[in-house]
């Protein structure tokens, strides 16, 4: 647990002292959260549109994309681990595997608690409020965070089995794809590109957007959550044991 | 040859060697546009059935009217991030010193900026025909269109050259990117303008881009509209980041 402790308290700290990584991970979305909202706002007026305001609909996407950053933060704090021979000198030390990679996550989820209360703040002060009360709100930030978590293992997955900074800014545009290719701008059953809405029917990303975008315009969906959690908890998993297993690898190399 | 032309040749050369031989550099340069095609052109064609959607030429057309306009602004963008890159490596200080017509160096990079936005316009041009894009547009129109784009490409790379000059380092890429972003995405970018709402809608009236990407959308759709305003406005953004460039050119000059 120390050592978890120890980890943990420099992986948020050093995370949290660079408002490179922190500022545009909050500010971009809600940017784009601004103008989408204001940009597809007609779009509401179609037949079997969940809600009229779009910026209710799309209030779901900050919390993924902010997840998206989490991913390249991870990873990029992983390679200069690596780059700067930091993993090097823990790797002469008695310190389990477990506990670095839950120390090194720790700050990715500081950051995307941080991301999570902003932009739920947000949806509260400019949106109608969640539909699923106090308790979805908390429920939405513990999906958030799982969902971060996912992308984060994914990043640290790519950092450890790379070694350097550069492969993880290079996965960054396919996270991307990924939200891209999603029911990020419209509902699955409204898309009309059969292509499309097959990529989106088998895309993760489309069930986490759909699971926090329940609780803010439907109420209780468990379906929705019950997908959405298990598609995020999925990734978060396997992207752990694949970290995990680079990381094993790693440690033999140095 | 030439002193202008020789270090225009130069630099121009240099950075489409140094572009087309890194992946790093190109694949974003493409992926970026086409993501944005894809998801648009694909997610959102439903849009075209909203009430007051009238675009003729159908939403794939209408959504390759934006990507377009985005790849040759971005061209022109991503030059300016070599331009900072070529300070902080200090390549450019001695680019500088062995120059006789320093002129040269910026026309050298927007020559990359064109040759980097033709390329990438020309791939997109091509994964769009492919996902359907219609042109109804005569071939006066699509020269007016790709003009367009490409006085967009000189306007972003001269605007990037200033700002990579003035600050020298890599940092500078959020002071270049970001209003290039916001002029692309306070313009009608999903729906036309009639359909925007809210602060969007307001930013869209006062900004010159949005003149540019009707105009645009209007040749593709071979119903051109607000020619003369749009490469009016665009001429005026050229020739006010000439100006800028040269001060920024200017300014490196001081401390080479």
């Amino acid at each position: 647990v120390s050592q978890v402790l120890l980890l943990a308290h420099r992986s948020i700290v050093r995370t949290l002292r660079q408002p490179a990584m922190v500022v545009p991970s909050i500010f971009f979305p809600l940017l784009l959260l601004s103008i989408n909202s204001s940009g597809l706002d007609t779009a509401t007026r179609l037949p079997g549109f969940p809600t009229d305001s779009y910026f209710q609909f799309a209030l779901a996407i900050p919390f993924v994309q902010g997840a998206l950053f989490s991913a390249n933060s991870a990873g990029t704090n992983m390679a200069n681990d690596i780059e700067s021979g930091f993993l090097s000198r823990l790797s002469l030390t008695p310190l389990r595997r477990v506990a670095l990679m839950m120390g090194q996550l720790t700050g990715i989820l500081a950051l995307g608690l941080i991301q999570a209360l902003t932009f739920l703040t947000v949806g509260l002060v400019f949106g109608d409020g969640i539909a699923a009360g106090p308790g979805g709100a908390v429920v939405l930030v513990a999906l958030s965070l799982v969902i971060s978590l996912a992308f984060g293992c994914i990043g640290a997955f790519v950092a450890l089995r790379s070694g350097n900074g550069e492969s993880v800014q290079g996965v960054f545009p396919l996270f991307f794809a990924a939200l891209f290719l999603s029911s990020m701008a419209l509902p699955r059953n409204l898309i009309e590109q059969d292509w499309f809405r097959t990529v989106a029917d088998w895309n993760p990303v489309s069930y986490m957007l759909e699971g926090i975008r329940s609780l803010v315009i439907v109420g209780w969906d468990a379906e929705a959550l019950a997908l959405g959690f298990a598609c995020a908890g999925g990734i978060a998993l396997i992207a752990l044991v694949a970290a995990s297993a680079a990381l094993r690898t790693r440690m033999v190399r140095t | 040859m030439n002193p202008f032309l020789s270090a225009a040749r130069a630099v121009a050369w240099r950075n489409l060697h140094n572009w087309f031989t890194n992946p790093a550099m190109v694949v974003p340069s493409l992926l970026f546009p086409l993501f944005f095609f894809t998801a648009f052109a694909g997610g959102l064609s439903r849009v075209d059935s909203v009430p007051g959607f009238d675009y003729q030429a159908g939403y794939t057309t209408f959504v390759y009217g934006f990507v377009l306009l985005q790849a040759a602004t971005f061209g022109g963008i991503f030059t300016g991030f070599s331009v900072a890159r070529d300070f902080e490596s200090g390549f450019a200080r001695r680019l500088m010193l062995g120059a006789t017509n320093r002129g040269g160096i910026v026309a050298g990079y927007w020559l990359s900026a064109l040759g980097r936005a033709m390329f990438t316009i020309t791939v997109i041009t091509i994964v769009a025909l492919i996902a359907g894009l219609e042109v109804h547009g005569n071939g006066i129109d699509i020269v007016g269109l790709y003009t367009l784009a490409l006085l967009m490409n000189a306007f972003a790379v001269l605007f990037g050259t200033g700002v990579a000059m003035r600050l020298r380092t890599m940092q500078a890429g959020p002071a270049i990117q970001m209003p290039a972003f916001l002029l692309l995405f306070l313009a009608p970018v999903w729906v036309p303008y009639q359909l925007l709402t809210g602060w969007v809608h307001a930013a869209a009236s006062v900004n010159p881009v949005t003149l540019v990407l009707e105009s645009g959308r209007g040749f593709l759709a071979g119903d051109p509209i607000k020619v003369l305003p749009a490469f009016a406005v665009v001429s005026l953004l050229v020739a006010v980041t000439i100006l800028w460039a040269r001060g920024g050119l200017r300014s490196a000059e001081k401390v080479a």
